[in-house]
């Protein structure tokens, strides 16, 4: 059985909504004019599929460190042991996220008695069970989570990322 | 569940980017921000010599990285009447925050308004009238007559006691010395007006009357202090969450022992150590957490009073220090008087402050040692004292804050390195008004008058009582009633009657009603009952100064236009005066007309050039210009003089001994304790199982007036929440996210259930001023002698309402403490 992790929020406000999107169309567009026709830039970035783990490498609270979409961005493969509204996989609870805090990019450090990812710098606080909400803080978005899809043999891809990863203004370099 | 953006890039700022100093227009720190924008169809690019950073953004960036962004920093703005990228990012070179953003401060760009990228399009664009049942938007000059001629009229009939104004007294957005010498100028200076309260409090007074009493500016040190004490002693502030950036940048490196190399250099030989601290304050805050984890359990001392007793702790320190001799007999001796009689009168031993505080004699006696006891060598201990609301807006304010600085002035630590006895300020300051004499002490209390029926029009500016006063919920029942009658007698005049409209006003005002006119930048609450709303621009939409906590002045750049018809306060204030002066002379009213003069502004430096350079301390040194030269770290007030290009300021008030006194002495305070002071507070306390204690929290500024309108915060806390004890919880037999009413005989409101172990039983602490509960509704109308309110001493019972809302159901409620782990 496979899961895919329902995209969080995603109806709501995003970036390429209105003239965002134009402008990121449009600026890609102006390098030559003539390839807006021919081949239009994608609204979003193309995010790799990376195969990170399988479920069976994965045990209850015992993280997994990873990286996602590159050896430069650090994150954490985590099977919770019980089931979230953003879990994949048969017991959907496995989840993916960034360990680079979005404030001010210091490490975050996993506590497996509460399932939070915690940030040295400014003791910010973010909840693996809850989609990575920022429990208290000072970064100005959750933490990034995976897109998951998990195949047959139970092989665990990411695919992509709910929000921008510290230190590049680009998901994808 | 967790609210997020899929923003998977940002547009690059290129390197022709206009570049705007900006100080964060939110709280008393004042971090320094740089706005950058650059027109919409542009952006830089990865390569180095395609942005404005100079790096190659095709790569990662480490930690504390000034190349980057979050989607929080970015919009598309109008400025000039086009559209603009910003990008609104902390400046690495500001001496106050060293490049870190707060989470209120970091979305300043999120939470500017955007047509293009829909972004507080809950803010006024147009003047705002009662009309056909509703508020419909109108020109100006239509809006500005209407409230000069009621205005005009109601003090024709009353006198200017029947013109009743709420005023913000602040700095940062909603304030700056623009904005209140434009509202002080008209109230204080064509008027004498005399029922006027400030933002959040209802009468019009200094919240530390008593440190002014004593010769002491409340703002006395520099963030530099907090670097360099040897002790800290912080009474009721939870500086973490509410004075974010100057606890991280300036405390937590003395905490930590990352200052010693600026002790050392400062003090030569003196012995330094890492800072320890004393932290006053009856609720375990995240602050104290993260004292602990920097400094150790062994050098922080957290004194979890009796709500409310600090008053008995600090005279118990007064004693105790003295009659070990750990005075500072010279600085006493040369800078102050009156302490004998202070020592007389405050005399309290440590077993009866004991019993009072619910602190053991221990504690009290090590936490003056920490305080006074000389360092190795004999050399004086330097310990800086701060407080916030909790003694702010707590028991038996003038005293409780008399006794604080008592107890600093007698250990020699105010006007030296690594003292201070200081507020930490909630909003920015920018007061410039002429004299408030005329108001008198105490004040009038203009919320109960307003309550009481008194007063015929109602000026508001940048202020929301149904969200931030005392006794809410009576005041919102008054104030409607009032304001409905008068909405009523204008919804029967046939519209373009504009004479059959005031004479309705007046009317309905003689029977009793009362118009209402609020000038602010989005639909408030209280703009509900209101007639007239008068769309203002706030910090970035118009030039402004302001101050932060260690008087450091700076510009903050108009970088983008204000939405539709709205104008910076103190225009709005010039046009409300040159309307006023034109309908008293249609009445041939000449000499009252003539105190209306000199409104001629047009822009909000003219507003300053009238005021501040003119009025206020070292004024004559600053200019917009200089200002925007000294940039991000501007100076600290006052300035005293011009060189080199440079407005030079005063690091420290009183470095020389000279305090503000007549005679140039400060004056200890006779402050003997009395006990729950504000009528009715002992009764509640005794009638009520719960206490309710309230304050901010990190994620939201202020009441939420923009926040509100951010799905980031909203979604974090869609209603407020409500601290409290697991074992608490299970006798009320509620859960985690259950909806519970607060209430006792003052009124009701509404919170959901944040379990906290580490709260004490019976203590709750719920979040204030909330849009969606707004704990004002609980507190009694109780003030001391000075009509300061107390918010904090409020008891009440608790039930549940219902299962937890489904906004709130999947949110989490863990721990707001970190751990290393």
């Amino acid at each position: 059985m496979t899961g895919c992790p329902k995209m969080i929020d995603a109806g709501r406000r995003k970036f390429l909504s209105g003239a965002g999107l134009a402008a990121a169309g449009m600026a890609a567009a102006t390098v030559v004019p003539s390839a807006a026709e021919s081949a239009p830039a994608p609204a979003r970035v193309e995010y790799p599929s990376n195969r990170l783990a399988n479920v069976r490498d994965l045990k209850v609270d015992e993280p997994v460190n990873v990286s996602y979409p590159d050896p430069d961005a650090p994150g954490v493969l985590l099977k919770l042991g019980k089931r979230v509204p953003t879990g994949a996989g048969p017991d959907g609870d496995i989840v993916g996220f960034s360990t680079t805090c979005p404030h001010k990019g210091f490490p975050l450090s996993y506590s497996k008695s509460d399932h939070t990812l915690n940030c040295p710098g400014h003791y910010s606080r973010f909840d693996c069970d809850a989609g990575g909400q920022q429990i208290w803080g000072q970064a100005t978005q959750n933490l990034p989570q995976y897109t998951l899809r998990i195949d047959a043999n139970g092989d665990i891809y990411a695919e992509g990322l709910d929000e921008l990863l510290y230190g590049r203004l680009s998901n994808v370099l | 569940m967790a609210y997020k953006r899929q923003t998977d890039r940002l547009p690059i700022i290129p390197k022709d980017a206009k570049e705007f100093n900006v100080t964060c227009h939110y709280c008393i720190v004042g971090c320094g921000y740089k706005a950058y924008s650059w027109p919409v169809n542009k952006q830089g690019g990865a390569a180095a010599d395609q942005n404005k950073f100079g790096v190659d953004l095709g790569k990662q960036q480490p930690a504390n990285t000034a190349a980057w962004y979050s989607p929080s920093m970015y919009n598309i703005v109008r400025q000039n009447g086009e559209d603009v990228h910003i990008v609104i990012k902390p400046d690495k070179d500001c001496e106050v925050n060293s490049g870190l953003g707060s989470v209120r401060g970091a979305r300043m760009a999120e939470m500017s308004y955007s047509r293009a990228r829909n972004t507080e399009l809950q803010r006024l664009t147009d003047p705002m009238v009662w009309r056909y049942g509703q508020m419909q938007p109108t020109s100006w000059d239509d809006a500005l007559d209407l409230v000069a001629r009621v205005t005009v009229a109601v003090i024709n009939d009353m006198g200017e006691d029947g013109l009743f104004v709420s005023a913000f007294d602040h700095g940062g957005a909603g304030g700056g010395y623009e904005n209140t010498w434009g509202t002080g100028k008209l109230y204080f200076g064509a008027m004498k007006v005399k029922n006027i309260r400030i933002h959040n409090r209802p009468a019009y007074n200094s919240e530390v009357h008593a440190t002014r009493d004593m010769g002491v500016g409340e703002l006395n040190n520099c963030y530099e202090d907090a670097e360099l004490a040897d002790t800290i002693v912080a009474v009721g502030t939870n500086a973490l969450e509410t004075q974010t950036n100057y606890f991280l940048n300036h405390w937590v490196p003395n905490l930590r022992g990352t200052s010693m190399d600026k002790k050392r250099a400062e003090f030569g030989s003196e012995p330094v150590a890492a800072a320890r601290i004393i932290i006053v304050d009856p609720r375990r805050t995240v602050t104290v957490n993260a004292c602990e984890v920097e400094a150790g359990k062994d050098r922080v001392m957290h004194l979890a009073i009796n709500s409310g007793t600090d008053l008995a702790l600090f005279n118990a320190w007064l004693t105790y220090i003295d009659e070990k001799g750990l005075t500072d007999k010279a600085f006493i001796a040369a800078s102050t008087k009156d302490l004998d009689k202070a020592l007389a009168a405050n005399k309290t031993s440590l077993e009866e402050a004991a019993q009072i505080t619910g602190l053991t004699v221990d504690q009290i006696r090590q936490s003056a040692e920490w305080i006074a006891q000389p360092k190795a060598g004999g050399a004086r201990r330097r310990t800086m004292f701060a407080y916030e609301k909790g003694l702010i807006w707590g028991n038996d304010n003038y005293r409780t804050n008399g006794a604080l600085v008592n107890v600093a002035l007698a250990t020699g630590n105010i006007g030296r390195p690594g003292g201070g006895c200081v507020r930490m300020g909630g909003h920015q300051e920018g007061y410039s008004r002429p004299s408030d004499a005329h108001v008198g002490r105490p004040a009038a209390y203009v919320d109960q008058l307003l309550i009481e029926g008194k007063g015929g029009v109602h000026h508001i500016w940048g202020c929301d009582h149904y969200k931030t006063t005392l006794n809410a919920l009576k005041f919102k029942q008054a104030y409607k009633k009032r304001t409905d009658m008068v909405k009523d007698a204008m919804s029967a005049v046939p519209y373009g009657d504009r004479n059959a409209t005031i004479n309705a006003i007046v009317g309905a005002i003689k029977n009793g009603g009362l118009f209402a006119v609020d000038v602010d930048i989005i639909p408030t609450k209280i703009g509900q009952a209101c007639h007239v709303w008068l769309p203002a621009a706030t910090s970035g939409e118009a030039n402004l100064t302001s101050m932060n906590g260690e008087r450091r002045m700076r510009l903050t750049e108009r970088y983008m236009d204000p939405p539709g018809q709205a104008m910076a306060d103190c225009l709005i204030a010039a046009r409300i005066a040159n309307h006023m002066e034109r309908v008293l002379r249609e009445q041939g009213k000449t000499q009252q007309a003539d105190a209306f003069k000199g409104f001629d502004w047009k822009t909000e430096e003219d507003a300053f050039m009238d005021g501040y350079a003119k009025h206020e301390k070292g004024g004559e040194f600053v200019t917009y210009a200089r200002l925007k030269v000294m940039g991000t770290n501007g100076f600290q007030e006052p300035a005293v003089d011009f060189k080199d290009g440079k407005i030079v300021g005063t690091k420290r008030l009183y470095a020389d001994g000279k305090f503000g006194g007549k005679d140039g002495k400060a004056t200890f305070m006779e402050t003997k304790w009395r006990g729950l002071q504000a009528p009715g507070k002992e009764a509640e306390k005794n009638k009520w199982p719960f206490l309710i204690n309230n304050g901010r929290t990190n994620i939201v500024w202020q009441n939420a007036y923009l926040d509100q309108d951010n799905e980031f915060v909203m979604d974090r806390f869609p209603y407020p929440f409500i601290q409290m004890n697991p074992q608490d919880m299970a006798e009320l037999n509620v859960k985690q996210g259950d909806l519970v009413e607060i209430y006792n005989d003052n009124g009701s409101t509404q919170a959901v259930v944040y379990p906290t172990p580490t709260a004490k039983r019976k203590q709750t602490f719920m979040l204030f001023a909330y849009p969606t509960g707004v704990q004002g509704n609980v507190v009694s109308a109780g003030v001391n002698e000075f009509i300061i309110p107390n918010y904090k001493q409020t008891w009440g019972g608790i039930r549940k309402i219902a299962d937890a809302p489904e906004a709130v159901r999947d949110l989490t409620f863990k721990s707001e403490e970190y751990s290393r782990g």
